[in-house]
């Protein structure tokens, strides 16, 4: 545990800190911005600074302008709400979520003279497991933010944020049994290297060949634990003003839309990692690409790593996107629709992936 | 090293632990059983157990504690108010003391036990492989009994806690 | 790293004992129920502790068990205590007393 480690250790960490704090503030400019393409409009062009250039610098004062105003915003706490739980639950609801980055890899390796560092930030053995921990916690922002703000609508909110939460928790840790299954391990690294050879010479092994439903199954049980539309219930915005958080203002409301966007970052980077083979790109080794005709390509190491940590995230954002597109098309579930969805057909359908991935490993060696 | 952060930990889970109980507001003490939970599954990881501190925070503190939060947001429960008769107060100066009594006498018991565990844990000791290898062959039966048990209390579970549909029969 | 086990087993011994401290002494059902989880972290926190001191995952696979059994038990006696509260709105221990002779 020398300095150093601990070092490489503290510049990983605060590099995916930074990585997925920009990803969200990306995303929630591309989602006004695409909505606004969807629904036919223009959307948010009118925050500029003195009203010239060159400060008008068109959708970088909207990604400046929002969190200023929401930092400069007043706190207002209800009258009667518990206030230490009311300060509490927005750190509750932020940290599982930036916390469950540590265990995706976003590159392969990278080696510096003689030290070589595993680009993950915490190198788990039990790395799918940390991940399902990390976002069986985030129940706790919603219910407790819910519960004290001693209002009708954020405790309905509550109540059913947290009941569609911890009821696809189920659906999402049984969709990667199938995956676990699958490559062996609950290293998310050693997962991602595991995509990296191809079927004939040709096709990637990616996770999503080898479980498709699987896939699609934690995609919709994702999109659900993140509370977006079509599952967005809990702050149902035309019945629930905001649901669980509608008495949240200024910074801990930002901390709520920050959690919002930053679990969609998250449940596209598992799913990336998952199913879409993480930092592989198709054909590219360590030392540079390997076409199937047998051209070798030989690229420096830099370069490779910097292609791999490139992919990682074009692939994340495609996701994101994707997530956004179903948001901005898709009408509300109704409470019991959820219900039923969560624990009358993904449920099922994730056992008999289970068991359909299980009688297929024993057959097939 | 470890002694230290174990040290550490220690004194916090047993702060956490004594909020649990002595916190009249039973939000707050659940609050401090969900940070109990979570210091032990440090102790966990710091004891090389990694599947079973995962499995601490996602089936304790990630389930039971929020069913919990749940009912006690359901029964709207206020503060509680301990009584302040005489007799009452005697009583629960006597439990403190069993407690107390209890808590050194354990501690004697356990010193000069086992030997400290000195000798470096087997290659995936504690990872799932290695509890999953024990839990299917030795532990076969217990494994199913248990589900059968998860079954049985799902099933109670929810039959207790409907609501009544036909009126009872006086 | 290295952790001696008798210290862990006194964490564990105290923690019981702090368990049974909160069911003799607060009248919350809902709290009493807390502090009999405590105790079974307890009993879970040995076990882990010996486990390591033996270099066997036996004692983890225990742990496991009774985890389940913890949550099955949480689950079947949160339902009690709400079924018994819509009749007599009270939570509290002392009053819960109608099986009495």
């Amino acid at each position: 545990m020398g300095l150093i480690e601990v070092g490489i250790a503290g510049v990983k960490a605060f590099a995916v800190l930074m990585m997925v704090l920009n990803l969200s503030a990306i995303l929630l400019w591309v989602e006004r911005k695409g909505s606004a393409l969807i629904q036919d409009r223009i959307g948010a062009n009118r925050a500029n600074i003195f009203g010239i250039m060159p400060f008008n610098l068109g959708f970088i004062n909207t990604l400046i302008a929002d969190p200023l105003k929401l930092l400069t915003k007043e706190d207002v706490v209800p009258k009667g709400a518990d206030k230490f739980l009311h300060f509490l639950a927005p750190f509750l609801a932020v940290f599982p979520v930036l916390v469950t980055f540590a265990a995706v890899p976003f590159g392969d390796q990278l080696v510096i003279g003689d030290t070589v560092i595993n680009l993950q930030v915490a190198d788990l053995d039990i790395g799918i497991l940390y991940v399902l921990a990390m976002s069986s916690l985030a129940v706790y922002g919603v219910v407790l933010g819910g519960w004290a703000s001693n209002s009708r609508w954020a405790l309905l909110g509550g109540i059913r944020g947290s009941a569609q939460m911890i009821s696809y928790e189920i659906a999402m840790g049984l969709a990667l049994i199938g995956v676990i299954m699958t490559f062996g391990t609950l290293d998310l690294q050693a997962i991602a290297r595991a995509q990296g050879h191809h079927f004939f010479d040709v096709i990637p092994a990616w996770g999503i060949i080898y479980q498709p439903l699987g896939f699609l199954i934690f995609l919709i049980a994702g999109i659900a634990e993140s509370k977006r539309v079509p599952f967005d219930l809990p702050e149902g915005e035309s019945e629930l003003i905001s649901g669980y958080f509608t008495e949240y203002s200024g910074m801990k409301q930002a901390a709520f839309m920050l959690s919002d966007f930053a679990e969609s970052v998250v449940v596209a980077g598992l799913a990336t990692t998952l199913f879409f083979g993480a930092w592989q790109v198709p054909f590219l080794f360590r030392d540079g690409f390997h076409f199937p005709g047998g051209a070798i390509v030989a690229l420096p190491h830099l370069v490779v790593v910097v292609m791999q940590i490139l992919s990682f995230t074009i692939k994340v954002f495609v996701l994101c996107i994707f997530q956004i597109l179903v948001r901005w098309t898709l009408p509300r579930y109704r409470y019991d629709q959820v219900m039923d969805l969560g624990w009358k057909y993904l449920l099922p359908l994730a056992l008999a992936n289970m068991l359909v991935t299980g009688v297929a490993i024993v057959l097939l060696g | 090293m470890g002694a230290i952060l174990f040290l550490v930990l220690a004194v916090l889970t047993i702060a956490a632990a004594l909020g649990v109980i002595l916190h009249p507001n039973p939000v707050k003490s659940a609050l401090f059983l969900i940070v109990t939970l979570f210091l032990l599954a440090v102790v966990f990881v710091l004891l090389e157990a990694h599947m079973i501190a995962a499995l601490q925070i996602i089936v304790y503190a990630g389930a039971i504690m929020v069913l919990f939060v749940f009912v006690i947001m359901l029964l709207n429960l206020g503060i509680d108010d301990p009584d302040r008769g005489r007799r009452q107060v005697v009583l629960r100066g006597l439990a403190w003391l069993g407690g107390i009594v209890l808590a050194v006498e354990l501690a004697l018991l356990v010193r000069g036990g086992p030997a400290g565990n000195t000798a470096a844990a087997p290659a995936g000791y504690g990872g799932a492989l290695a509890v999953a290898q024990s839990l299917y062959t030795d532990f076969l039966l217990p494994f199913e009994l248990t589900s059968i048990l998860l079954l049985v209390a799902v099933v109670g579970a929810v039959v207790l806690a409907q609501k009544q549909r036909r009126p009872t029969i006086s | 790293m290295i952790v001696p086990t008798e210290w862990v087993l006194m964490l564990s011994a105290v923690l019981f004992a702090i368990g049974v401290v909160g069911v003799l002494v607060r009248r919350n059902i809902i709290v009493i129920f807390m502090a009999i989880e405590l105790m079974l972290n307890a009993v879970n926190l040995t076990f882990v502790a010996l486990a390591r001191s033996r270099g066997a995952v036996d004692g983890q696979v225990v742990v496991f068990f009774v985890m389940t059994v913890a949550a099955a038990e949480a689950a079947v006696g949160l339902a009690i205590i709400i079924a018994s509260f819509r009749n007599r709105t009270t939570v509290n221990a002392d009053e819960l007393a109608l099986l009495r002779g």
